[in-house]
């Protein structure tokens, strides 16, 4: 089918591009792929939004091959990730790119495109023909070089010594650097309340109303990519739930399920019950976050206080099933790192019976509130048609109207055979976002229970010697178990050699993960595809125009993680 | 015994009730230390997890209020003890020292977690190895977050510190990083 289709896409780009210089072809684990001069990029990309319905722009990234100069070949990839919501079909799309060339820039076509591209310039330097904006995005900046380089130490650290002051976009009519001074310029974070810890937004005021706003990121780049590349693989797991630390196992399952995907290995069903549960739990945990934070930043701190509550009781589950609270690292590539104790599942459906009550409280406290209506409906919406434009996926993209969701479009672990709804808003306002959250608490809560009341039986993890780890027994026990244990540690997992991307649903959206893999322990690449980057950075355009607190509330309502915002 | 010897009686006995309830001696370090010691008012610098973790801390389960230090500041003028919670990368780090700066003396400085007392795993080309490398920093909690308990064992041990008056050499030597043009 997934060949029928490239071929299908290859017919109709005969003729309109000079397809005898492109390479179509269907990766192992069955990604479609062309790869295409860079020349062309612009213009296929738009061909392909335009007429082939690929409408979301999932991600845009570079890799480094410098092996590839001794053979006179171009140094750098540079990697677009495309998604058809009409078909939940994906498409990669590959150019080679040599030091100081340029590709024309996708912004035109996807507003969304800015930060990847700000972000692959930052990290690898490629250059975008045609930004407006080609600046440093995580890096601070007085950082020298590309850190995602492969000649970059990864340890090699550069100090920083002070802070840019306030700046903005550039736009064709203004210089970002300059200040207009009719109008009051305010710095907002990165140590603020309302700013989640690292969050940092200039904006210029006039009155209330917000001018010109610019959101400056990166104050938690924690170089999880480069940690990723010089870790074996299952060590970068733990990274991994430092990404959105406020629902880490579902960075857990995301990752292993890409690298699972990769290896072609199926993980056995009582794994797969298990990741669903701990996902639906952790999805119920974030919302209480986003939702809680949220009441906090508009004032109303009860809620957040009494939805803890609900937070600490998912914490007791975690540590009963693994010993940690907050950053788990349950999964292993293969399946699961341990069985669950002895009458978990059942704790797991009282812990169901006590949420759903308590999703009936905050109802109450927040969503039925004069006062939080008030300063959330009609605030600062987006419409479908912006929203897919930006990259938006997730609770957000749903409020806006929009019924696309991994686990209906792409079923894994089973969602297919489970019964739930996607709930989705009318206007895209911050109300409507959080009325999402909160039904897709209750939904995932209805999932929780169909699955808790029939996991299957069986081994929690596959027994593949050279890709987990024998039981602690069989190490101490018998000679094979140790020689297994040996030859893993040493040796480490080796997935072919090859590249994946994998995308599962996220509190947030689309978590995406694009490993490639030289055959060696170590990830050659993994990039992230963060759902919250694709929707922060359209924060300065949605609020324009709005006032100083409804901006407040829109960072609030976009669930920012920093964690997975900067890596 | 007359009338007016029973009134004179009352009247030492209630003096020496007034003095039991009214007075105690003391040294002014000494009082003004258990002053500080339970109304510790922190500025949580959550960066990264380990502020998530720093919520369960100030939340319902285990309730900081219990120590004296639930009124939570943003605003460094109005705290004296920072807690850092999380990765600090380099970006963040002129950042933390101005914070710190505009703390009003007597200040106290706890690094919750390992990435903020000596960057972690993440031994990276952005991230501070450890917040210590530019500002004092008074009580180190291990852990990757630390448990809740662990950072109230923290607050307790910074609270016996400030009891005790104990000699704080890191925090009398200090300069600011950024004034000497010299970094760490």
């Amino acid at each position: 089918m997934s060949n029928s289709k490239l071929d299908n896409l290859k017919q109709d780009l005969v003729g309109k591009f000079q397809t005898d210089r492109y390479k179509f072809y269907a990766t192992a684990v069955g990604d479609l792929v062309i790869e295409a001069p860079s020349a062309d990029i612009p213009a296929l990309l738009r061909y392909l939004k335009e007429y082939r319905s690929f409408d979301f722009l999932m991600d845009v990234c570079g890799v480094d091959y410098p092996a590839r100069m001794a053979k006179g070949e171009k140094r750098f990839d540079v990697v677009y990730h495309l998604f058809s919501s009409k078909d939940f079909s994906r498409l990669r799309i590959k150019s080679q790119l040599s030091e100081g060339e340029a590709v024309g820039t996708a912004v035109n076509i996807w507003r969304g495109a800015d930060w990847f591209e700000r972000e692959a310039f930052d990290m690898l330097g490629l250059r975008f023909e045609g930004h407006p904006n080609l600046r440093k995005i995580l890096t601070h900046h007085q950082f020298v070089g590309h850190p995602l380089r492969k000649d970059y130490e990864a340890d090699a650290q550069q100090h920083c010594t002070e802070t840019l002051p306030v700046h903005f976009d550039n736009t064709p009519e203004q210089s970002g650097q300059v200040l207009d001074d009719r109008y009051v310029p305010l710095n907002i974070g990165p140590s603020h309340p309302a700013m989640h810890g690292t969050l940092r937004v200039m904006a210029e005021l006039d009155g209330e109303t917000i001018v010109r706003a610019n959101c400056e990121i990166g104050y938690l780049h924690r170089c999880f990519e480069k940690m990723a590349e010089t870790h074996p693989y299952n060590q970068v797991i733990p990274y991994t739930d430092r990404l959105n630390y406020c629902s880490a196992p579902m960075n857990n399952v995301g990752y292993c399920k890409a690298v699972e995907r990769l290896l072609g290995v199926e993980i056995p069903p009582r794994a797969q019950a298990m990741r669903v549960i701990l996902c639906e739990l952790s999805r119920i945990i974030d919302h209480v976050i986003a939702v809680g934070t949220g009441g906090v930043d508009l004032g109303a701190l009860t809620a957040f206080f009494h939805l803890f509550t609900f937070r600490e009781k998912v914490y007791t589950l975690f540590e009963k099933l693994c010993g940690a609270r907050l950053t788990v690292s349950m999964t292993r590539i293969g399946g699961m790192a341990q069985d669950a104790p002895e009458g978990w599942f059942d704790d797991v459906l009282r812990f169901c019976d006590e949420m759903s009550d308590g999703i009936a409280e905050i109802q109450k406290l927040l969503l039925d509130n004069k006062i939080f209506i008030k300063r959330t409906k009609d605030v600062c919406p987006i419409s479908a048609k912006d929203a897919i434009d930006w990259g938006y996926t997730g609770p957000l993209l749903r409020a806006t109207g929009v019924n696309l969701d991994l686990r209906k479009a792409q079923p894994y672990y089973g969602y297919e055979s489970l019964d739930f709804d996607v709930p989705v808003g009318t206007t895209g306002d911050i109300y409507d976002r959080y009325l999402v959250r909160i039904e897709e608490m209750r939904q995932s809560i209805r999932i929780i229970r169909q699955v808790c009341k029939n996991v299957p039986g069986g081994d929690y993890t596959i027994r593949d010697k050279g890709i987990v780890l024998p039981e602690k027994k069989d190490v101490y026990g018998n000679i094979e178990g140790l020689m297994n244990h040996f030859m893993l540690v040493i040796k480490g997992l080796r997935p072919p050699v090859g590249e994946v991307y994998d995308a599962t649903e996220a509190a947030n959206g689309e978590l995406g993960f694009y490993l490639v893999s030289d055959g060696s322990a170590n990830p050659y690449r993994l990039k992230v595809r963060p759902p919250c980057f694709a929707i922060y950075q359209s924060f300065p355009t949605v609020v324009k125009g709005a006032m100083l607190a409804d901006a407040i509330a829109t960072v609030a309502s976009m669930n920012v993680i920093a964690g997975e915002l900067d890596r | 015994m007359s009338a007016q010897d029973l009134t004179s009686a009352a009247a030492t006995q209630s003096a020496e009730d007034m003095s039991r309830s009214f007075a105690f001696t003391t040294k002014l370090d000494a009082i003004v230390a258990w002053g500080r010691r339970n109304s510790l008012w922190p500025l949580p610098y959550g960066t990264a997890c380990c502020g998530i973790e720093l919520m369960s801390v100030m939340g319902p389960k285990y309730d900081l209020a219990r120590f004296g230090a639930e009124v939570v500041r943003f605003s460094p003028r109005q705290a004296d003890l920072l807690l850092v919670a999380g990765t600090i990368t380099e970006k963040m780090a002129p950042i933390l020292v101005r914070i710190y700066e505009q703390m009003l003396e007597p200040k106290f400085v706890i690094s919750m977690g390992a990435c903020a007392s000596s960057g972690g795993f993440y031994r990276a080309y952005h991230v501070l190895q450890g917040c210590d490398k530019v500002i004092p920093v008074d009580v180190y909690v291990p852990g990757c977050p630390p448990t809740p308990e662990a950072v109230l064992d923290g607050v307790m041990a910074l609270q016996k510190m400030i009891t005790d008056q104990t000699p704080r050499p890191w925090k009398e030597n200090w300069k600011n990083p950024y004034e000497q043009q010299q970094i760490r």
